[in-house]
């Protein structure tokens, strides 16, 4: 599983603050935390109250660096703020996120080949976000066909079904658990597969636990990635589990611990 | 249209381990060998990187072995009452990579010598030969608790392999291997949970899983060598795919699988129509060897000489590619 931490968002209080006072120990200390609970990857979003974003991006870049040797996703509607992650990123980042309409396809899918990147693509347009499996598969392979026509290798794509809040949609969790399966027949080798978790329990009451069940029936769907809370112990002890399950780690009593000391 | 072919990319690799220390390292062998490295299956030079050779160390006891048959006895007749010049004749004749010495001398029922003996056995055979040793203990855990940190504290600086340490008698070695700066045999029985547990906890200890050789104890061909093998596959593909408590170097002790099979040691007296044991022994020894070689196996613990001449030209052959 590839776990990109989420936690550097400026829409959290604590990210908005240490941006505006650049604060650099506040972001180093969260980076440091969320690659010791496990993460492989730190998502970066300077938030909606950044008012410089191309500025606030490139110091995130540069201040997370300065303290963990990690790969990056660069999170922005906007390809130009994005860009500003991408010429300082050191290792192979992941642009978050296209949608299946061309116009934004046209100007990410280059930008991911420039900087040799992952690129994920939310199957949404500019409709909105599917209500049904069937629209979601083929929003998929929409972004997927795009990827092959511009020679953009489908090992590093990342197709996202866009997870809804189980309390307003809850028909459309048993949706995005079904796209998971679904995506993976549109090529050979499969395309991987991402998902935001967190917005699965946004609103409702017992968020650990909700996040928690849905990643793990996720996972057990064939998931191949997630945004979330590493520091969420819960949350990563299943999620290790249900891989020790599924055969992709090997047991030892201390499978836990094992999976820490990566 | 050219056919692609299709190759695997890994994530993980396989820790590097060094055995042996130089005069410049505090220690005195003239060279060092080092093992594991790699990113890809056995000989798949297409796919990772392969950066050591496969080594074969020779077997030296601190007495003469009661068990082993008249042709495997043979070569070494003349040095049994001494372990430095059986060392000596195995890296000067025989061409051994490393020296494995096994304190076999100590063990209650094999003559019970004491800590400061088997010590001293270290000594001799260090300074005997100029090549990285391992030491084994007797395979009696309260002995061997004894005599192995007595060895590591002779050996100290030297940086050698010291084995095995198992699941229910790990502590006293894993501490004695940290304090005088030497590497592990971590053992478990043809078990790939119980060798990642293990792994574990000696690194709970706080030595270096890159100090870490991996004994997943083998059969012979023909008692369960196929067994071994699944279980080091299985191992290393999990290392490979990133599990870094398995990513450790093998060590395999084939000589001491290989010659308790009927086939290798029956006299041709016993069976004619198995022809004759200066062959067949060291044949047996030798493709049980080339199997565990294919399997993954670092360091390669041998008996015969005939089987270690064979089992060199064909990592030769095998390194070429």
């Amino acid at each position: 599983m590839f776990i990109i931490g989420e936690l550097i968002n400026g829409m959290y209080k604590n990210v908005e603050q240490a941006l505006k006072g650049r604060d650099k120990e506040t972001i180093q200390k969260i980076a440091r935390e969320e690659v010791a609970c496990g993460a492989n990857c730190l998502d970066v979003n300077c938030g909606p109250a950044s008012k410089d974003p191309l500025s606030d991006m490139a110091w995130l870049v540069e201040t997370i660096q300065e303290a963990v040797d990690i790969s990056l996703a660069l999170d922005s509607t906007k390809p130009k703020v994005i860009e500003a992650g991408l010429k300082l990123a050191k290792k192979k980042a992941v642009i978050n996120s296209t949608s299946a309409d061309p116009e934004k396809l046209e100007i990410l899918l280059p930008l991911a080949k420039q900087y040799k990147t992952c690129l994920i693509g939310l199957t949404m347009d500019k409709k909105g976000v599917p209500q049904d499996k069937d629209r979601r598969l083929e929003l998929a392979a929409v972004i997927a066909c795009a990827c092959q026509d511009a020679e953009f290798p489908l090992a590093d794509l990342y197709l996202d079904p866009i997870v809804l809040p189980v309390n307003v949609a809850q028909p459309q969790a048993r949706q995005v658990l079904d796209s998971i399966r679904e995506f993976k027949i549109l090529s050979d080798p499969a395309p991987k597969t991402i998902v935001g978790l967190s917005n699965v329990s946004q609103g409702a009451c017992s968020r650990s636990l909700i996040n928690r069940t849905f990643l793990i029936m996720a996972v057990g769907a064939g998931l191949d990635a997630a945004i979330l809370d590493p520091l969420d112990k819960e949350l990563m002890d299943g999620l290790i589990t249900a891989e020790l399950v599924l055969d992709k780690q090997i047991y030892c009593d201390s499978y836990l611990d094992a999976f820490r000391k990566k | 249209m050219a056919l692609e072919r299709l190759k695997e990319n890994w994530s993980g690799s396989i820790n590097e381990v060094q055995i042996g220390a130089t005069k410049a390292e505090a220690g005195s062998r003239s060279s060092v060998i080092k093992v594991g490295g790699q990113s890809t299956l056995p000989f798949l030079f297409d796919e990772g990187k392969i950066p050591h050779r496969p080594v074969v160390a020779m077997e030296v006891w601190d007495v003469a072995p009661t068990d082993w048959p008249e042709v495997l006895k043979k070569p070494f007749n003349d040095c049994f009452d001494n372990p430095a010049s059986w060392a000596k004749k195995c890296v000067e004749e025989f061409k051994a990579d490393l020296i494995c010495l096994r304190l076999q001398g100590s063990h209650p029922d094999f003559g019970n010598k004491t800590p400061e003996e088997a010590a001293q056995a270290v000594s001799k055979v260090l300074k005997a030969v100029e090549v990285p040793l391992i030491i084994l203990g007797c395979g009696d855990d309260a002995k061997d608790n004894l005599i192995l940190p007595k060895a590591c504290e002779a050996a100290k600086g030297e940086r050698c392999l010291v084995g095995d340490a198992v699941s229910e008698n790990y502590k006293t070695l894993t501490a004695a291997v940290l304090a005088d700066g030497h590497n592990i045999i971590a053992e478990s029985p043809i078990d790939i949970n119980i060798a990642k547990q293990l792994n574990i906890l000696i690194t709970d200890m706080g030595l270096p899983s890159e100090r870490i050789v991996i004994n997943p104890t083998i059969g012979a061909l023909g008692y369960g060598l196929e067994y071994a093998y699944s279980i080091m596959e299985r191992a290393r593909l999990a290392a490979l795919s990133g599990d870094k408590m398995l990513a450790m170097p093998f060590i395999a002790f084939v000589g001491q699988e290989a010659w308790r099979a009927k086939e290798a040691k029956a006299t041709f007296e016993e069976f004619p129509n198995w022809g004759k044991e200066d062959l067949r022994g060291p044949l047996w020894e030798d493709v049980t060897a080339v199997a565990l070689l294919q399997a993954g196996a670092d360091i390669l613990v041998m008996r015969h000489p005939r089987a270690v001449l064979e089992i060199k030209k064909t990592i030769e052959e095998l390194m070429r590619g």
